[in-house]
């Protein structure tokens, strides 16, 4: 029993917070109206629009993420590859609406690559506002996130495999096929389950990028009733939509992954046959460089912004460097905090899925844990608001309450990037644990810690980077003494300062990476291991 | 031992309790996060009513005025909020209802705003006309009106706000359903092709016109002063619309549950006072509701000045706003 | 029918410099043995092409398949683990062998089916490896080389997990194997028993050299270096055969 008590512990918290914030706005609701929910034929089409971008944006970032991935993973050792590494967990962090102009600066009207066709005395093309701007916003930003979800498949290849490809005369395509697919297809519907939902509760991007109102998703409907109408009613009733959509479709994806075990034997690295050909050392190249300069030109723009802006005046502000500091409080302790609740509930989870063969419930608790995503800061916050505004005083509770909303919403990452290594450890490990008697702290700290250490490095660097960008949460709550650095970005903004707000964007961008980069090395061990 | 530890908690406890004994009563204001930034109008506002209230003022920043709108119904009776300070005239009906707000008893015989001021509730403390701003360089003759902006070249692009999210968005469909009444839904099916996109806030449009985008955008009468005070940049118009321009004002109001009704009120009374209006031109980039001593900043007379304010009341805007937008919605996803 | 001829075969790994010398007649079972690390896995690794050496020549019949890839090695393979791919049934793993992206003609799969029946697994061609027992997924392993038909068979402890008896068996199907085929085989053990019970020959490795080759029992007696003496006392007196 002891042994379910994690996760039971960790859902039942979360099952707290979503079901009391959800709950309170219900209960706050005056009347609620499911009929004309229903019988809204606008609210239809948004449904229907927000499936089909969501799908369509998950098929291509996905499609597009494993010929990069698969490049990264062929070619282990040139110049930058770390580089590009880090580089591809930077858009998870910019803040939309940052992300956006980064992307108006390549392909919009006045956009680089506009500005290329004209010197070239071509016609320059407007095709940024509307389903595609939409889409290579989305692609800009889950094509990185799925490539990093997708590169550790590659590392759970046995050495083995290698040499018995080679020995049958394996070629590149038969070995994506026969080895490289199977073992994807394990991962690919929890990543494209978890790049589906980012995309349909895309809100800023969505709007912006769309061209108009026939572009929407039911997040903009939310945002409208919450905040616009004051219908708490129907906020929840369509964030309770989105959550049964998107957690019906994730649960579906879960049944359609077969797992298959490999354990890794350790050894000598050994190359997979197919380096060598010309033709694939093309096709990788072209994939890295296709991959990386389409993450890299939008960020790029943002950073020349920010370089170019007045950089003297806002970097001796020492509000910037207060909401800076606050900011990594904030994306720590949201880490942490986000690393510990997936932990324990992939603990789980594995308890049921591998020594009690109750793969349904464990399907079920990490399902749980991913769709919570979708139900938005802005209803998980207002709902905590409702909750707590007669019992507490939530502005001194402010920062508290941003670093929970923004812990449940890196839930879904810490699952994703931890639940394989969690599992195989337990795969590989239980009996000679069960043998030694080595259980407890002493199996976490000599078994499970140095097996999984990598993959937690980046689940936290990830929720980390998540929560420094967060502009949701903050914006609910915040007073003037609890400035973060997006706010403070946002701020500058709304008082045409867009010049100033790049500067502020390039000094959150800068965070970011080192974020990563000392989370990545500090706790993953890079370098050391 | 015991000793200590009851004097450590009872220090402890006079250490927390210390600063509600204190004299200088609090006034706690509720408004948008631009107008507390460094660089806005807020912190002189702090700093000229503390040297003459003899209290602490503090600000509670929100993201804009319907998030302070909504902050205030999820509240209700609850609220810390003194002061609300940066709703504009479209919430004020909804804000009515909440039955929050406590009558003013502020003198504004002196004001100057376009139109007679009549309600007990809320003060206005700034006004703006929305208008298309647009970048010289780059268009050479702006439409002279709605209707030509409405019949024009679908080619020459305008950016705008979601009116369900968004001030200045709202504004826009409230500027046509004047001009154009019932009309209104065919001249937005014309107007479509020539919108660029419709963003989230003014933030993401403004930035996009910035970045040069599209040649206009919908902003403020006074946004080229910006640009013109604080960037010494003249690119920057408005266009001058004949039918006249939607007019934005901005209220402040206090809070009938207030322990500080007093302070509360004599707050209002500053906010109608040159100490606080002479902060508005330049930081927030509004006009004053009072005639400056020193006038306004020379980049002011350079402005439009529309020759017709145009207004809904607050009651015709809550009555027919969420119509009025499903028209909008209809019109422009076709 | 093949015979190996290693010469002066160098490779270093981290600061172990290894150089083997070794010649295997063709059609028969050599078996090779020595500490572990001693660069037994090493030596099968540079014949089968896994490992590039430094210098030095692998010659197959006469000729020189030192710059050849695996695959085209007239040389099969057995690990100890991970010889099978784990979502592949176990025809389909032994197909792999006949074409390496499966595309297979009906002829092929009777050819899988019979591979199969002789390796004494008919009827199990549609269990996935994990459904299998350790003997019966080598011997799918098995079942492949087969169908491989190189004449070259290299086994790097695949029957190290097996029990004494199911190990015999095992290595009585290899030998069946290569007198039927005339195959040349190479066994990396680390049980000297199974080398006196199957090859004629044993080699002994020792920090990454051939030190002695010669027939099996003349060569288990011990005579032959120290270093033997040493490693097969460490044998009896440790570890249980």
């Amino acid at each position: 029993m002891t042994r379910l008590l994690p996760g039971g512990v960790a859902l039942a918290i979360l099952a707290l917070l979503v079901g009391g914030a959800l709950g309170a706005l219900l209960w706050t609701a005056p009347a609620i109206d499911l009929g004309a929910l229903w019988a809204d034929a606008y609210l239809r089409h948004v449904i229907s629009f927000t499936i089909w971008q969501a799908s369509l944006s998950a098929a291509l970032s996905i499609g597009f993420a494993i010929p990069v991935a698969r490049a990264l993973a062929r070619r282990q050792a040139f110049p930058g590859r770390e580089a590009i590494l880090r580089l591809f967990g930077l858009p998870l962090v910019i803040p939309t609406i940052v992300a956006v102009f980064g992307i108006v600066a390549i392909y919009g009207q006045v956009g680089l690559l506009n500005r290329l066709t004209a010197a070239l005395g071509l016609p320059t093309q407007q095709y940024l506002y509307g389903l595609p701007g939409i889409l290579i916003a989305h692609v800009f930003f889950n094509l990185p996130l799925a490539v990093r979800l997708m590169l550790p498949v590659w590392q759970a290849i046995p050495g083995e495999l290698w040499r018995l490809s080679a020995q049958l005369g394996m070629r590149s395509g038969q070995i994506f096929r026969l080895i490289e697919w199977p073992l994807l297809r394990q991962v690919l519907p929890g990543v494209a389950g978890l790049v589906f939902m980012l995309c349909f509760t895309s809100f800023a991007v969505v709007l912006t990028l769309g061209g108009g109102p026939a572009s929407t998703t039911v997040e903009v409907a939310i945002y409208q009733a919450l905040r616009f109408e004051f219908d708490l009613g129907r906020a929840v009733l369509l964030a309770l939509v989105q959550l049964l959509l998107c957690g019906a479709l994730i649960a579906l994806g879960q049944s359609l992954a077969r797992p298959v075990t490999l354990a890794p034997t350790p050894q000598r690295p050994h190359d997979r046959p197919d380096l060598a050909p010309l033709g694939g050392r093309i096709a990788d190249a072209i994939a890295i460089a296709a991959g990386t300069t389409l993450v890299l030109l939008p960020i790029l723009a943002v950073l020349y912004a920010g370089v170019t802006g007045p950089i003297g005046v806002v970097l001796g502000d020492p509000r910037l460097w207060d909401a800076a500091l606050r900011s990594l409080g904030v994306a720590l302790a949201a880490g942490v905090l986000s690393l510990a609740f997936g932990w324990a509930m992939l603990l789980t989870s594995r308890e049921l899925r591998l020594r009690r063969y109750r793969p349904r419930a464990a399907d079920a608790i990490e399902v749980s844990g991913s769709a919570v995503l979708v139900v938005t800061p802005l209803v998980l916050g207002t709902g905590f608001f409702v909750l707590l505004s007669p019992i507490a005083d939530v502005f001194a509770l402010a920062l508290v309450l941003v670093v929970i909303v923004n812990a449940i919403m890196g839930l879904p990452y810490v699952i994703r990037v931890l639940g394989p290594p969690v599992m195989r450890v337990a795969e590989q490990h239980d009996r000679l644990c069960a043998s030694l008697g080595i259980s407890g702290w002493n199996r976490f700290r000599l078994v499970e810690w140095p097996a999984v250490r990598r993959s937690a490095g980046l689940a936290l660097a990830l929720c980390a980077a998540l929560a420094t960008g967060d502009l949701g949460a903050i914006a609910l709550f915040g007073t003037q003494d609890t400035t973060t650095l997006p706010l403070l970005m946002y701020q500058r903004m709304a008082s045409y300062q867009m010049e100033q707000a790049a500067v502020t964007a390039l000094v959150l961008v800068g965070l970011c990476l080192l974020l990563f980069v000392i989370i990545e090395r500090g706790v993953g061990g890079r370098g050391r291991a | 031992m015991r000793h200590t530890l009851a004097l450590t908690v009872g220090l402890l406890c006079a250490g927390l309790a210390a600063p509600a004994w204190g004299q200088t009563p609090t006034l706690t204001v509720y408004t948008y996060s631009s107008f507390t930034a460094e660089w806005g109008p807020g912190p002189a506002i702090e700093k000229a009513f503390e040297a003459e209230c003899d209290c602490q003022l503090d600000y509670v920043s929100l993201e804009d005025g319907v998030t302070l709108l909504s902050r205030l119904q999820l509240e209700g009776v609850n609220t810390k909020a003194d002061v609300v300070l940066g709703l504009d005239m479209n919430l004020m009906a909804e804000a009515t209802a909440t039955d929050l707000f406590a009558p003013h008893e502020a003198g504004l015989s002196h004001l100057t705003l376009p139109v007679e001021w009549t309600d007990d509730l809320f003060i206005p403390f700034d006004y703006g006309y929305f208008a298309f701003v647009y970048d010289k360089t780059r268009l050479a003759e702006p439409p002279e009106s709605l209707d030509e902006l409405v019949n024009g070249d679908a080619e020459e692009k305008i950016l705008i706000q979601d009116p369900r999210t968004s001030t200045p968005g709202l504004g826009l469909l409230l500027w046509m359903k004047k001009v154009y009444g019932d009309e209104a839904d065919a001249a937005w099916r014309k107007l479509q092709p020539r919108i660029l996109t419709v963003s989230k806030g003014w933030s993401e449009s403004y930035g996009l016109f910035m970045e040069g985008e599209a040649p206009m955008v919908l902003s403020y009468t006074t946004s080229p002063a910006y640009h013109q005070i604080a960037e010494e940049d003249d690119r920057f118009a408005a266009a001058s619309f004949t039918e006249g321009h939607y007019l934005q004002i901005e209220v402040a109001g206090r809070v009938a549950t207030s322990d500080n009704a007093e302070l509360a009120q004599k707050f209002l009374d500053f906010v109608v006072s040159p100490g606080f209006q002479s902060t508005i031109p330049t930081g927030n980039w509004m006009y004053p509701v009072i005639a400056l001593e020193d006038g306004l900043p020379p980049a002011f007379d350079t402005l439009v000045k529309p020759e017709e304010a145009l207004l809904f009341t607050p009651e015709e805007v809550a009555a027919n706003r969420k119509r009025w937008i499903d028209e909008w919605l209809a019109a422009m996803s076709q | 029918m093949a015979e190996l001829d290693i010469e002066n075969l160098t490779f270093r790994y981290e600061d172990m410099v290894m150089s083997f010398t070794l010649r295997v007649e063709s059609g028969e079972m050599l078996a090779i043995i020595g500490p572990s690390g001693a660069g037994k896995s090493t030596l099968l690794s540079l014949i089968a092409g896994f490992d590039r050496p430094e210098s030095g020549r692998v010659r197959i019949d006469g000729r020189d398949v030192t710059g050849l890839s695996p695959a085209a090695r007239p040389v099969t393979t057995l690990f100890q683990d991970h010889n099978l791919f784990a979502h592949l049934d176990a025809a389909a793993n032994v197909g792999l062998g006949i074409h390496p992206g499966l595309r297979l003609t009906a002829a092929d799969r009777e050819r899988v089916y019979h591979a199969l029946k002789q390796v004494g697994l008919d009827g199990l061609e549609r269990r996935l490896p994990g459904q299998l027992s350790g003997g019966e997924r080598q011997r799918v392993a098995l079942a492949r080389s087969l169908v491989r038909n190189r004449p070259i068979l290299l086994l790097d402890e695949p029957f190290a997990a097996l029990g004494p008896a199911l190990r015999r068996e095992m290595l009585d199907l290899v030998d069946e194997m290569r007198k039927a085929r005339g195959l040349t085989v190479l066994l990396v053990s680390h049980h000297p028993e199974d080398a006196r019970y199957a090859a004629a020959r044993t080699a002994f490795v020792h920090a990454g050299k051939i030190l002695a080759v010669d027939e099996t029992s003349r060569l288990l007696a011990g005579e032959s270096a120290p270093e033997l003496r040493a490693y097969l006392g460490e044998l009896e007196s440790g570890e249980a055969p």
